[in-house]
C-alpha cells in the first residue's frame, strides 16, 4: 500500500473547486442529521421509529462513500499560495478513523433503535448524527481552526445526549459534569492554540511544523506552553489521567448506548486529534510531548485498571462503571504508540489505529451485551451476569469473547495481537519501562475481565433463579440489538482468524 | 506429513467448538454427558493416532532436520508466519502431550469429573491440548507466545470449576502468576524479533545470535527466561504450582505436570539456547544455582510433608517433587553442553510419564479414601495399600521408585545425564561452580529417594486393620489409562536410545547453530 498524499493539482486557481466526494462522509452525516430533525416535525408519533432507521441508513451511506475514497489521495480546501497546505485531507489515517467513528455511530444507532421510545426521538437522532459528523470531520482536519470546530461539533451534541433522559437526576448531573470539565479543557486548548498561532503565524499543521523549527528564542517558551496546552484538550477527550475523573459518572448517568458511543467514538476523536497535532503539527517538539505522553499513558492505564479492580459486583450499575474504568485503562494503551512515535517514526501511529479498531469492535460488542442484559436487569450490576450462560448461552459466549479480547488472551486472538503491536511499538522505541508498566497492567486488567467472564458461566444461584424466571416470552430482544451483537461478534471472530485485516495499518505510514 | 502436523494442532480446536454444539443425531449416546465425554475420547484418540503416524513417518535418520513443515504468511504486518515443523526435540513432546491428553479423556469418560457439566470440561481439555501441541509445533516466536497463552484460560477454568478445596485462590494464583511471566516473555521475544529483523525460530537458530549484540541478548534472556522460569517453575518462582496442583482435578494435575511445565523448559531449549547463546552464557551459572536450590528445596519440602503429623497432602507433595525434578532439567540446560541438554530433554519426558502416572494414582487413592492427606491415610502404622489393594499399591510403589531415579526406569537417565553434563560444562562456564552444583544435585537425588521411600512405606505398607469399607483395587479402565505410562517408563529406562537417538542430533545442531 503506497501513500500518495499529493494534493489536487488545481490548487493554484483562485476560485476553489471543492472536492465533494472527499468531504462526503461528514457532509452526509450532517445533512441526514438536519433531515431527521426537520422530518421529526412532520412525522406522526406512530412512525417515529422510522427516524431511527433513517439515521441508520444515513450512517450506512456515509460509510459507503469511504469505499471510492480508499486510495487515500484526495484533499481539498487547500491554500492557493503554493504551499500545498490543505485544511481537509482524506488520507489513509483519516479514512480509517472515519470508518471507525461512523461504524461506531452505526452500532450505537442499532443499540438505540429499540430504546428511543422513552427519549425524544427527533432530537436524539439529530444529536447523534451531528456528533458523528463532527467526529468524522476531525481526523481529516489539517488546520487548528478546523480541528477545534470539529472537536466542538463532536462534543456539544454529546453533552446533550448524556443528559437526554428527561427527569432523570443522574443523567442531568452526568451531563453537567461532562459539560463543565469539557468546557474548561476546550478553553485551555484554545489558549494553547492561540499561543501556537502567535508564535508561528499559521493555522495549518504542516506549516506549523515547518515554522516551529525556527521559533525566535524569546518566543520559544510561549511555543512550548502552546504545545502542552493544546495537548491537554485532546487528553481530556481521550480520558487520559489526570483528566479522566468525569468518565465513570458520565457513563453511568448516560443512556447505555451513549456510554458506548462515548467510550469508542469519543475516545477516537480525542486520540486522533492528539495524533494530528503531535505527529503532524509539532514533530519538532517531540522531546516535549514524547515523554509527557509516555508518563500520561502509564498513569492512565494504571489509574483505570486499579479503579476497575475495585468495583464491587453488587453495586448498582457496576457493570457500566467497570466498563468505564476499563475504557480509561484501554486509553492508556492507545497512548503508548503515540508516545513511541516521538522516539522513533510516525509509523508507530498505525499501532494506535489498529488497537483502536480492535477496541471499538469488542467494546461496542460488550456494551451491546450489556444493553441486552439491562433489559431484564435494569440495575446493571455485575452480579446480574452470573449464570448468563444458562439463560442466554450465545450472548454469554459473545460477552466472554469480547471480555477476553479486551484482556488480550486467546481465544481473543485479535486482542492479543493488538496488544502485541502496542508492545512492539514501545519496545521498538526503546520505551522499555513503559512496556513493563503496561505488562503489569495487562495482568491487573485480566483479573477483572476474567472474573466477569467466569461469572457468566457459573451456575445461577438458586435464589436468583426464581427472580429471573419472568423474563421468558415477555422480553423479546429487538432485532437491531441482536444485529449489533452479531455484527460485533462476527467482526471479532473474523479478525481473530485474520488479524492482518486491521494489523496492516500497524506496519505502514498512514499519512 | 505437513498436513498431519497441521491437523494435530487444529483438530482439538475444532473438537472444542464441536463439543459445545449439541450432539448430531446418531451420536447422542445414552445421555448428553456421556456423548460429549465420548466425543472427547474420539478427538484426542484421533489426534494421538495422527501423532503416532507422524512419528512413524518421521525421518529418523535426520532428526535434526525440521520435518513436516508448513510455512505460510498469516499476519504480514507483524511478520507472523504460520510456521509449523517438528524435529527430534519436539517430536517426543508432541507424542507425550497427545498420549497424556488421550489418557485423561479416557479416564474422564469412565469417571466423569465432579463438578458442572462435562460439556465445558471436554471443550476446555481439547483447547488445552491444542495450545500445548501448538507450543511444541510452532516455529515462530509470536505464534509461540500465542500458543503459550492459549493454555491459560482453559487451565484456569479446569482448576476453578472442577477443582477441590480452595480452588478459586489457586486458580487465580496460577493464571496471574503465569500471565505476568508470559507478558514479560513477550517483551523479550519482541526485542529479539525487532533487533534481528525476524521472528522465525529456524532462521534465528541458524543465526545463533550473531545478529544480536551481547547486551540485547542479556536483556532478552532475562525477560524471556523469567517468563519461562515461572512456567517451569524455577525456584523461587514456583509458589503457584503446589496450590494449583492441590486444588486441580486429577486430569488437570496430570496435564499441568505432564505437559504444561514442559512448555517452559522447551522454550529454554528451543529459543534461548540457540538464539541468544551469549546471554545464556551470562546467566547459565545463576540459572544452575537456582536449579540446584530448587532440587534441594523441593526435596526438603517433600520430606517435611511426608513426616508423620505434618498433615501433608499427597498431591502437594508430588507438586513439590516436580519443583525438584524440573530443577534437574534446568541444571541440564544451564550446562549448555549436548550431554546436559539431552539429559534435560530426557528428564522432561520421564517426568511427564512418571508424574502423570503418580497424579493418576494419587487421584485414584483420593477417590477411594476421600482424602489425599497423608496422615489421615496412613493412620498410626500405614495405609497398607499392598494388603488392601495390591495392584494399586504396587503401581504406586513402582511410580515412586521411578520418580526417585532407579536405574532401569525412565527417571534415571535424565538425572544421570544432567549431573554428568554439570561435571563438564560448556566452555566459558566456571567448572568449579558447576562441580559444586553437581554434588548438591547428587545430594538432591538422595533426599528424593528418602522422601519417596517414606511415602511408599506410609501409604503402601503398614498393619492391615479391619477396614471400615472395602477398597477397590485397580479397575479395568484405570489399568487401560495407566499401563501405557508404566510401560513407557520401563521402555525409556531400558532403552534410552529411543529418545536420545532423536534428541541428540537435534541438540548438537541447536547448540552449534549454523556452524554445523
Amino acid at each position: 500500500m503506497t501513500v500518495a498524499a499529493d494534493s489536487a493539482p488545481g490548487a493554484a486557481s483562485l476560485v476553489q473547486s471543492v472536492d465533494w466526494l472527499a468531504i462526503a462522509p461528514p457532509v452526509i452525516a450532517a445533512s441526514v442529521a438536519l433531515i431527521v430533525l426537520v422530518a421529526d416535525l412532520f412525522v406522526g408519533e406512530r412512525h417515529k421509529p422510522l427516524l431511527g432507521y433513517g439515521a441508520v441508513a444515513g450512517l450506512v451511506a456515509a460509510l459507503a462513500t469511504l469505499v471510492p475514497l480508499r486510495a487515500g489521495d484526495r484533499s481539498t480546501f487547500c491554500l492557493t499560495d503554493g504551499s500545498q497546505a490543505c485544511s481537509y485531507t482524506a488520507d489513509h489515517f483519516a479514512l480509517v478513523i472515519q470508518a471507525l467513528v461512523l461504524g461506531g455511530a452505526l452500532l450505537t444507532a442499532l443499540l438505540s433503535v429499540g430504546d428511543t421510545r422513552k427519549l425524544p426521538a427527533g432530537e436524539f437522532w439529530f444529536l447523534l448524527l451531528a456528533s458523528a459528523a463532527g467526529a468524522a470531520l476531525l481526523p481529516a482536519a489539517r488546520d487548528l481552526a478546523t480541528l477545534v470546530v470539529a472537536l466542538e461539533v463532536a462534543s456539544l451534541p454529546a453533552f446533550a445526549l448524556v443528559g437526554i433522559k428527561r427527569g432523570d437526576r443522574r443523567s442531568s448531573e452526568a451531563a453537567l459534569k461532562f459539560f463543565l470539565s469539557s468546557v474548561v479543557a476546550t478553553a485551555v486548548m484554545l489558549l494553547g492554540v492561540s499561543f501556537v498561532y502567535a508564535t508561528t503565524g499559521t493555522m495549518h499543521l504542516t506549516e506549523i511544523a515547518a515554522r516551529l523549527d525556527d521559533v525566535p528564542g524569546r518566543l520559544s517558551t510561549l511555543a512550548e506552553a502552546g504545545v502542552v496546552l493544546t495537548l491537554v484538550g485532546f487528553a481530556f477527550k481521550t480520558a487520559a489521567a489526570p483528566f479522566h475523573f468525569w468518565v465513570p459518572d458520565t457513563y453511568v448517568g448516560a443512556p447505555l448506548p451513549i456510554a458506548a458511543y462515548l467510550s469508542v467514538v469519543g475516545k477516537a476523536v480525542g486520540f486522533s486529534g492528539l495524533v494530528l497535532v503531535t505527529v503532524i503539527g509539532f514533530p519538532s517538539y517531540a522531546d516535549v510531548w514524547g515523554p509527557s505522553l509516555a508518563v500520561l499513558a502509564a498513569l492512565t492505564m494504571t489509574v483505570g485498571n486499579v479503579a476497575a479492580l475495585r468495583q464491587t459486583a453488587t453495586r448498582a450499575r457496576s457493570a457500566v462503571r467497570l466498563l468505564a474504568w476499563s475504557s480509561v485503562g484501554q486509553a492508556g494503551y492507545l497512548l503508548v504508540p503515540i508516545a513511541a512515535a516521538a522516539y522513533s517514526s510516525d509509523e508507530q501511529i498505525g499501532s494506535t489505529v489498529a488497537y483502536a479498531l480492535m477496541y471499538a469492535v469488542v467494546n461496542l460488542g460488550a456494551f451491546a451485551v450489556a444493553a441486552l442484559v439491562a433489559r431484564s436487569h435494569p440495575g446493571n450490576r455485575l452480579s446480574d451476569y452470573r449464570g448468563l450462560y444458562a439463560t442466554r448461552p450465545l450472548a454469554a459466549l459473545a460477552m466472554g469473547f469480547f471480555l477476553l479480547c479486551l484482556a488480550g488472551l486467546p481465544p481473543g486472538v485479535i486482542g492479543l495481537f493488538a496488544k502485541v503491536t502496542v508492545f512492539s511499538a514501545a519496545v521498538d522505541a526503546g520505551l522499555g519501562w513503559l512496556a513493563v508498566v503496561m505488562a503489569v497492567n495487562v495482568v491487573i486488567a485480566l483479573y477483572y475481565y476474567l472474573r466477569w467472564t467466569a461469572a457468566l458461566f457459573t451456575a445461577p444461584e438458586a435464589g436468583t433463579q426464581s427472580g429471573t424466571a419472568p423474563q421468558g416470552p415477555g422480553h423479546r430482544v429487538p432485532a437491531p440489538l441482536t444485529l449489533a451483537i452479531v455484527l460485533t461478534a462476527v467482526a471479532g471472530i473474523t479478525l481473530s482468524g485474520a488479524p492482518q485485516l486491521i494489523l496492516r495499518f500497524a506496519a505502514v505510514s498512514l499519512f | 506429513m505437513q498436513f498431519l502436523l497441521a491437523f494435530v494442532v487444529v483438530a482439538p480446536l475444532l473438537g472444542a467448538v464441536a463439543a459445545l454444539l449439541p450432539a448430531p443425531p446418531g451420536l447422542k449416546g445414552r445421555n448428553p454427558d456421556q456423548a460429549v465425554l465420548r466425543h472427547g475420547v474420539t478427538v484426542t484418540g484421533a489426534v494421538l493416532l495422527a501423532v503416532l503416524v507422524l512419528a512413524a513417518g518421521f525421518d529418523h535418520d535426520h532428526p535434526s532436520k525440521m520435518q513436516a513443515t508448513t510455512d505460510i504468511s498469516w499476519i504480514p504486518a507483524l511478520d507472523v508466519r504460520i510456521h509449523l515443523g517438528t524435529d527430534g526435540i519436539s517430536l517426543p513432546l508432541l507424542v507425550l502431550t497427545a498420549l497424556l491428553t488421550f489418557l485423561c479423556a479416557l479416564h474422564s469418560y469412565f469417571k466423569p469429573p465432579a463438578g458442572p457439566s462435562p460439556k465445558a470440561f471436554v471443550a476446555l481439555v481439547l483447547l488445552l491440548e491444542s495450545g500445548t501441541l501448538a507450543t511444541f509445533a510452532v516455529l515462530d516466536l509470536l505464534l509461540f507466545f500465542l500458543a503459550f497463552e492459549m493454555v491459560l484460560i482453559p487451565m484456569y477454568f479446569l482448576i476453578a470449576r472442577w477443582g477441590g478445596d480452595r480452588k478459586q485462590p489457586a486458580a487465580w494464583k496460577f493464571i496471574l502468576y503465569t500471565l505476568l511471566g508470559s507478558v514479560i516473555m513477550l517483551l523479550g521475544l519482541l526485542l529479539i524479533g525487532l533487533e534481528s529483523g525476524t521472528f522465525d525460530m529456524v532462521a534465528l537458530a541458524t543465526d545463533n545470535g550473531r545478529g544480536l549484540t551481547t547486551s540485547v541478548q542479556v536483556v532478552a534472556v532475562l525477560a524471556v527466561g523469567l517468563g519461562l522460569a515461572v512456567k517451569t517453575p524455577m525456584w523461587p518462582l514456583h509458589s503457584w504450582l503446589p496450590d494449583a496442583h492441590t486444588a486441580a482435578p486429577t486430569v488437570g494435575s496430570v496435564l499441568l505436570a505432564g505437559v504444561l511445565l514442559k512448555m517452559g523448559t522447551y522454550g529454554f531449549v528451543r529459543i534461548l539456547l540457540p538464539v541468544t547463546p551469549d546471554g545464556m552464557q551470562t546467566f547459565a551459572p545463576y540459572l544452575a544455582a537456582f536449579a540446584v536450590v530448587g532440587i534441594i528445596y523441593g526435596s526438603l519440602a517433600c520430606l517435611a510433608l511426608a513426616r508423620p503429623g505434618a498433615k501433608g497432602d499427597l498431591k502437594r507433595l508430588i507438586a513439590y517433587s516436580s519443583v525438584g525434578h524440573m530443577g534437574f532439567v534446568l541444571l541440564g540446560i544451564a550446562t549448555m553442553t549436548p550431554t546436559g541438554v539431552n539429559g534435560a530433554l530426557f528428564a522432561n519426558i520421564a517426568h511427564g510419564l512418571i508424574t502423570g502416572l503418580l497424579f493418576f494414582l494419587v487421584g485414584a487413592v483420593k477417590d477411594r479414601y476421600g482424602t489425599a492427606d497423608l496422615d489421615t491415610l496412613a493412620g498410626a502404622t500405614g495405609a497398607a495399600l499392598y494388603g488392601r489393594a495390591p495392584r494399586l499399591g504396587g503401581l504406586l510403589a513402582f511410580a515412586a521408585v521411578a520418580s526417585l531415579g532407579l536405574p532401569g526406569l525412565a527417571g534415571f537417565w535424565g538425572e544421570m545425564l544432567t549431573l554428568f553434563g554439570a561435571f563438564d560444562p560448556a566452555e566459558g562456564l566456571s567448572r568449579p561452580a558447576f562441580l559444586t552444583y553437581m554434588s548438591i544435585g547428587a545430594l538432591g537425588t538422595l533426599l528424593t529417594a528418602a522422601y519417596m521411600l517414606i511415602v511408599v512405606r506410609r501409604v503402601c505398607m503398614g498393619e492391615q486393620r479391619e477396614q471400615p469399607h472395602p477398597v477397590d483395587d485397580v479397575r479395568r479402565h484405570e489399568l487401560a489409562a495407566w499401563t501405557p505410562l508404566a510401560a513407557l517408563t520401563v521402555l525409556a529406562g531400558l532403552w534410552p536410545a529411543v529418545l536420545l537417538g532423536l534428541t541428540d542430533p537435534a541438540v548438537q545442531k541447536l547448540l552449534a547453530g549454523g556452524k554445523s
